[in-house]
């Protein structure tokens, strides 16, 4: 036996921190349609590699290449490019409104665009997402009205959730939306939940659980793992690794080795790891997951890669914690960059053209701050009543809240 | 004498604790480099190094659940959840395991450390940034429940926490962090804009856990308090012109129920005053012995104000918040009796 030796806690430390020069080149980004893609209904075990590489279609030129190029008509295309647009717009306005008090916080998605934009083009009515905050996108290209989004941030008298919720914790159940927690990862085993019930009815129903690298820490993310791999019922259980939770780098939620995909071997789930700003891949992946819930194959579980570009929230400055040109450095690019690239290459698209869309985006997502601004922001016009605080707590109000409302005069 | 905030009276205890006992480690999500969403642990991990004060995983559980090891093991772990609303995967480990160590295991182990969690409203954090758990604290045998409300107190009351032998709930009224409040939380401009600083003792002090403080002298009605609504009781007490005593209790458990009858012996009339919930909330114990104690003093039946029975609303939280208006109308309905 070799000598012992004292044991020292290891804490696990980003290799960059303010001041110095983004670098990624550790990052290891395999050529665009390297990695192979099974038919869904391979062993779990034969695909294990899955895990460690990523999917990618779309390369440095903006071609579209390999096994998962294909999946999207060039309509399309050209509508999630649009829906890319206009999440990026809304970010851009209500963070400003934010500044100017108009709501007391925001959240946006820089970066992540394609993520939740693309996944909910390979759902259906009837499914059901379970996100956290940042997967705006999901309603979005669901054709959820701005106005009434905005109304959620603004806590106004338009707001579908009566100003209970902090902003960007929207709630539709019409568009497969469930109602956003506060807590990190709670909803992640909800979402198993769903697609159990969907097979204890029989009914082609799935469903998909959302959460960040930094909360797979929580039990939660590991209860959902346990009983998705016992049950093996319709879900896709989707981590975004946007690199940073709040200050902390992925690397603490991690751990040392493996990646987040791989995390769904232990429990024999599929697992694959994907370009997070390649809308091509996004939705070819979703595609393939979709397709093994619908044929009755069991959970998938997808790391999206990607990089959080912009402050968590309202409330963060991340020039603190990491180098300042960190996110124009980071390897995958822009995902709306990329894919308007890839559409220009194909001809259905040019420079001019999205100079004059981005114009209209920005009109209409303005135009719907005007009429959601004329019901009401945090501070001024309609507001939902303090009667609507004591609603819902219970199906029917009981004696005690009747009371406490009376004492407030309603 | 230093000028401080709560927030830099708070680092300023750890660090002064870490500087004098190198058995305590402070762990949090983001309390290492960055130093708290809150900033109360900015600068630690640089002055003790990464070992004595690092980043977890995001895992309430984690965090609790390895600071029992720790503490059972010998070090003073004081540990931060990001914001109380966010304790309850790791309810567990601190109602069944920290707080019961010591009795299960007849005094061979102990947990001696302390859970950190900013507590409270007027921030709009909505339902999950604004809770106030006490009432869950203090319903567990085995625990110690802490609320400082004053930059001076939050120092010394963490010291004595970080130094006590069992495991101690230090809950941080976050509204509080920045400087006092003037009590009205419909005038957000007004309260945000007094960031008075408190005056703190510099090096160690302690300000004994179980001990309350008498803030204003009053004949008339005893009121009640602790955290964030102190200041609402002494804007509200200040408006009404009735000669009120206010009583900060700084420490839920153990209770400083002798300065507390003492009180309500000599004005006979009870007000207590908290922004948790009313239902089985902590003014439930209080006024329960207050009865049992004061039974034939009282010329009048006590009075609870406190937050409403809803989760914490984000739009209408100055309609929750127990303001000076329900504080001062309290007042008169037991001077009426
Ligand atoms: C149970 C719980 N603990 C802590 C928090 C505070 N918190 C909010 S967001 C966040 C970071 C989450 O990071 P990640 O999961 O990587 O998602 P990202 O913000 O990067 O998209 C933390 C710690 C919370 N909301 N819930």
């Amino acid at each position: 036996m070799s000598e012992e030796r004292a044991p020292r806690l290891h804490v696990p430390e980003p290799e960059l921190r303010p001041g110095d020069d983004p670098d990624f080149s550790h990052v290891e980004i395999p050529r665009a349609g390297a990695v192979r893609r099974p038919d869904p209904g391979e062993n779990p075990e034969e695909m294990r590699d899955l895990a460690f590489s990523i999917i990618r279609v779309l390369n440095r030129n903006g071609e579209a290449v390999g096994p998962w190029a294909g999946s999207l008509s060039d309509q399309e295309m050209l509508e999630g490019l649009r829906h890319m647009m206009t999440l990026r717009a809304y970010d851009a306005r209500m963070m400003t409104a934010q500044r100017q008090g108009k709501t007391s916080f925001y959240m946006q998605h820089l970066g992540e665009e394609a993520i939740s934009c693309s996944f909910q083009k390979a759902l259906r009515k009837g499914d059901m997402n379970f996100p956290t905050y940042r997967q705006a996108g999901l309603l979005i290209a669901s054709g959820y009205p701005l106005v009434k989004m905005m109304c959620q941030v603004y806590s106004n008298e338009g707001d579908p959730v009566r100003g209970r919720q902090l902003p960007v914790f929207y709630s539709s159940r019409e568009h497969g939306f469930f109602s956003i927690s506060g807590n990190l990862a709670t909803q992640f085993v909800q979402a198993v939940g769903w697609a159990m019930a969907a097979a204890i009815k029989g009914e082609h129903k799935l469903s998909a659980a959302w959460i960040g690298d930094g909360s797979t820490a929580e039990s939660d993310f590991h209860g959902a793992l346990v009983f998705a791999s016992t049950y093996k019922p319709p879900v896709i259980l989707n981590i975004v690794n946007n690199q940073w939770a709040i200050s902390t780098f992925q690397g603490i939620a991690r751990g040392g080795a493996g990646t987040f995909a791989a995390r769904g071997h232990g429990f024999g789930l599929p697992a694959l790891r994907v370009d997070g700003n390649d809308y091509l891949a996004v939705h070819a992946a979703a595609q393939w997951a979709v397709e093994r819930a619908r044929r009755d194959l069991g959970p998938t579980l997808i790391e999206y890669v990607t990089y959080r570009a912009a402050g968590h929230s309202t409330s963060d400055d991340p020039a603190a914690y990491r180098p300042k040109e960190e996110g124009n450095a980071w390897p995958l690019g822009d995902p709306i960059l990329r894919l308007k690239t890839h559409l220009i290459g194909k001809g259905l698209w040019s420079e001019e053209r999205h100079v004059q869309a981005e114009a209209e985006v920005m009109d209409m997502v303005i135009a719907a701050q005007k009429e959601a601004e004329a019901i009401g922001t945090l501070h001024s016009g309609k507001r939902p009543s303090p009667r609507d605080m004591f609603e819902d707590v219970y199906a029917e109000m009981p004696p005690h809240l009747v009371r406490q409302r009376h004492e407030v005069g309603y | 004498m230093a000028r401080m905030t709560m927030i830099e009276a708070i680092r300023d205890a750890h660090a002064v604790a870490m500087e004098r006992d190198p058995d305590v480690v402070v762990m949090g999500e983001d309390v290492g480099y960055f130093g708290g969403v809150f900033r109360c642990t900015a600068g630690l991990q640089k002055t003790f190094g990464v070992e004595r004060c690092f980043d977890t995983p995001i895992s309430e559980l984690g965090i609790v659940g390895t600071a029992v090891g720790m503490a059972a093991y010998g070090l003073k772990p004081c540990v931060e959840i990001q914001f109380a609303d966010y304790m309850y995967p790791a309810y567990d480990q601190i109602v069944s395991e920290a707080a019961r160590l010591r009795y299960r295991s007849a005094g061979e182990f102990t947990c001696p450390m302390v859970v950190r969690m900013p507590t409270g409203g007027g921030i709009f954090g909505a339902q999950t940034h604004s809770q106030s758990p006490e009432a869950l604290f203090t319903h567990v045998a085995g625990l110690k429940t802490v609320v400082p409300s004053n930059p001076q107190d939050a120092k010394g009351l963490l010291l004595a926490a970080i130094a006590d032998p069992d495991p101690v709930i230090f809950l941080e009224p976050k509204r509080l962090y920045n400087g006092p409040f003037d009590g009205h939380f419909d005038r957000p401009s007004k309260s945000w804009s007094k960031h008075e600083l408190g005056e703190v003792n510099p090096g160690y002090y302690e300000v004994p856990l179980g001990k309350a403080k008498v803030l204003r002298e009053g004949a008339a009605v005893t009121l009640i308090t602790y955290g964030t609504m102190v200041h609402v009781a002494l804007a509200a007490v200040e408006e009404s012109g009735v000669d009120v005593e206010v009583i900060d209790l700084r420490t839920l458990l153990p209770l400083d129920l002798e300065t507390l009858v003492a009180s309500v012996n000599k004005t006979g009339r009870c007000i207590i005053l908290h922004e948790a919930t009313m239902t089985s909330g902590y003014g439930a114990e209080i006024t329960s012995l207050i009865q049992a104690e004061c039974f034939y003093a009282l010329e009048a039946p006590l009075l609870r104000v406190a937050g409403w029975d809803t989760p914490y609303p984000h739009a209408q939280e100055w309609d929750y918040f127990p303001g000076p208006a329900r504080v001062k109308r309290a007042i008169a309905t037991v001077m009426e009796a």
